[in-house]
């Protein structure tokens, strides 16, 4: 048993179970978090069973802003801290209705704010750990497609640059993750390019490697680096006027 | 929609798949319209997990509880077999029941009731089943057992998925000392002898025989009897011994696309099947060798049901009583033959008793054969229904993608009392397979 612990913060999603996964099999101690607790425990017993893990499961709501420093009291110091909830929302509903809008900027980018903040307290007293952000690549540029989620993300995405900024001189890492396409439930239904898309597992796989490396900045596929850097080098005037 | 289609490759439909995660997420999806039918790995032959609409178990299989002392296991419904040999054979447990792959779900288990290679003294899969929880049409959970909605329960096991959507189940496993077989395989000339030899070998834990459609004469039906038992930790060689609930894993062979359709014909399958007899080369051999190429040979090769090539494959599987099976046995055979309808895998088996409610098994030989879908196919199988028929045997659902209504209800004691359960829990036909329409269970 590794004595290394690991907390997923939305370890129900697609991708934090595949990370738990992962880190199980590297032996780390595994701390599950997510809004429903109730939907964690099978995955603690079924890790406990299939890895013979430690896991512990702690409910965690991402907009209870309030909530998160007994939360991190409640759970301890991890030695890496993984930050996987995100919401997508419905982009024409955001523009109808303003609580769809507040509630996909608040998940994605104050709730993830307000929880690494308590994180990356407690790891500056222990004065080591690593911090990873499951960005998107949706933050490098905003389309009228999904803006209200891209701003969000673009907020995170800046926000983990400068706390990776800050965190250097305490001797912690911080990863920012831009997955493009994954298959999952949240993008069930859509009709993704193969190419592009990335399974669960193939992102937690990249994740654990990327965050052992101290790598910065990670896009799974590769591919997405060159296509982000052609949606980023259109001229704006070309840009507003593409349906993106 | 995507084309999906049971492990024969036959028949295929246009279908979209539901996954759920969580028992909300599967009450949510039953709360649709949509007539659907629960759908494990897919490793049923025909089309009993087949609709234009399924609900796949894949995503929910997390297992639950582990009582390593009383070697009892709960898990969610797709789990597989695969997975949970993983997890207890390194513990010292076993599967009280396996069929000849390990790539199936828990779920599929029940609905399909399962049985294996020790049918004959230790039954088939429910057998060792405690408890399950199952999602009915209107949406409610319930939990069966032996004693609890015993109806429900007993038409469940066997009942192909038409009561509901199995969401976990509770069951028994069997103490093991190694993760070893120790096996014999005995040669029988001809049909007579490998019938015997079923008999005097009846005690032994596990047994099945690789049969020779192909041959005539003194030779007809000439067969390798493949016994089997738990290998003691004594009986394992000194290099087992070092870790002896332990295996390496063992690379897979694949195969990569559909073969054309005439790789397989008589002639290679005649020379396959000669060559498979003359590689035991002596009357009766034994080894100590490890479980997974004793229960599931074929798993080593993935996806070897592209070998029977893109209009996929048929398998007949029957069971006729043992009063006078024999000779029912062998007039299906010599239609086999007459016809040049080689079967490249044909496995025969005796069962022991068995009474549940639409269970498959019943005392007597069963008889497992691969046909490739070709022209002529169904109607030379329906031939073979009335010789089955006629000896009071029945046809396994699990394998089957052709067989009439009314063979079913002919073949099946208790068809229509399971039918009425069927109807209570599922009065619109919520739950209904291009099967269960096909057969008029659900049309």
């Amino acid at each position: 048993m590794n004595d290394k612990k690991v907390l997923i913060l939305g370890a129900t999603s697609d991708v934090g179970k595949a990370l738990a996964q992962v880190y199980a099999e590297q032996h780390f101690q595994l701390v599950l978090a997510a809004r429903n607790v109730k939907d964690l425990e099978p995955i603690k017993s079924d890790f406990e069973i299939r890895n013979e893990a430690k896991v512990e499961i702690a409910e965690f709501e991402a907009t209870d802003y309030s909530s998160h420093p007994a939360f991190i009291d409640k759970v301890g110091t991890p030695d890496i801290c993984i930050c996987v909830f995100g919401y997508l929302g419905d982009q024409t509903e955001a523009e109808n209705n303003w609580d769809e809008a507040k509630s996909i900027m608040s998940i994605n980018y104050i709730g993830a704010a307000s929880i690494l903040e308590e994180v990356a307290k407690k790891m500056t007293d222990k004065k080591t750990g690593t911090i990873v952000g499951i960005s998107s690549v949706a933050g490098e540029r905003g389309r009228q497609s999904n803006y209200f989620y891209g701003s969000s993300k673009a907020g995170f995405t800046a926000y983990l640059s400068g706390l990776r900024n800050r965190l250097f001189h305490k001797g912690i890492h911080v990863l920012t993750v831009k997955p493009g396409f994954i298959d999952t439930k949240m993008t069930a239904g859509m009709d993704l390019p193969k190419p592009l898309t990335a399974s669960p597992l193939q992102v937690a796989k990249a994740i654990a490697k990327a965050a052992r490396k101290k790598k910065n900045t990670i896009y799974v596929l590769s591919m997405w680096r060159l296509i982000m850097y052609i949606i980023k080098t259109i001229p704006e005037g070309i840009f507003k006027k593409l349906k993106l | 929609m995507k084309k999906i289609s049971g492990w024969g490759n036959y028949p295929l439909v246009d279908s979209e798949i539901n996954r759920f995660d969580t028992e909300r997420e599967l009450v949510k999806l039953l709360a649709s319209e949509s007539k659907t039918i629960a759908r494990g790995n897919a490793r049923s032959y025909g089309d009993s997990a087949l609709a234009h609409n399924v609900i796949s178990s894949l995503s929910h299989n997390r297992m639950l509880y582990f009582d390593t002392e009383k070697g009892i296991l709960k898990c969610e419904s797709g789990v597989l077999f695969n997975d949970i040999l993983d997890v207890i054979v390194p513990k010292g447990w076993f599967l009280p029941v396996t069929p000849g792959t390990k790539f199936i779900t828990v779920g599929g288990a029940i609905a399909s009731d399962v049985h294996g290679k020790n049918h004959h003294g230790e039954g088939s899969f429910s057998n060792y089943l405690d408890e399950f929880e199952i999602a009915c049409a209107d949406g409610s959970i319930k939990i069966c057992s032996p004693s609890n909605e015993q109806e429900l329960y007993q038409a469940t096991c066997g009942g192909m998925g038409l009561t509901g959507v199995i969401l976990n189940a509770t069951f028994r496993l069997k103490k093991i000392e190694s993760a070893y077989i120790s096996q014999k395989q005995i040669k029988a000339k001809n049909l007579d002898e490998i019938v015997e030899l079923f008999d005097e070998y009846k005690s032994a834990t596990y047994s099945m025989a690789w049969i020779d459609c192909l041959k005539g004469g003194n030779a007809f039906g000439r067969s390798i009897l493949i016994c089997g038992e738990h290998a003691s930790f004594e009986e394992l060689s000194t290099n087992q011994k070092k870790a002896p609930l332990n295996l390496k894993p063992k690379k897979k062979l694949n195969v990569p696309f559909n073969f054309p359709a005439i790789a397989l014909n008589p002639f290679s399958i005649k020379a396959f099947n000669a060559l498979y007899y003359a590689k035991n080369y002596k009357k009766v051999m034994e080894g100590v060798i490890p479980y997974e190429p004793f229960f599931y040979p074929l798993d080593a090769i993935n996806n070897w049901n592209r070998m029977y090539g893109k209009n996929g494959f048929v398998q007949y599987q029957f069971v006729l009583p043992k009063e006078g099976g024999k000779e029912g046995l062998v007039k299906i055979l010599k239609k086999i033959r007459s016809k040049g309808m080689g079967s490249f895998l044909a496995v025969l088996k005796a069962f022991g008793e068995q009474n549940d409610l639409i269970a498959f098994p019943m005392e007597g030989l069963t008889l497992a054969l691969d046909f490739p879908v070709r022209k002529g196919l169904f109607e030379f199988l329906n031939e073979l229904d009335v010789i089955v028929l006629e000896y009071g045997g029945r046809i396994y659902l699990t394998k089957d993608a052709r067989m009439d209504g009314q063979t079913l209800a002919q073949s099946y004691p208790n068809f229509s009392k399971w039918k009425a359960i069927v109807e209570k829990y599922n009065p619109n036909f919520k739950f209904a397979s291009t099967q269960s329409d096909r057969l008029n269970i659900t049309s």
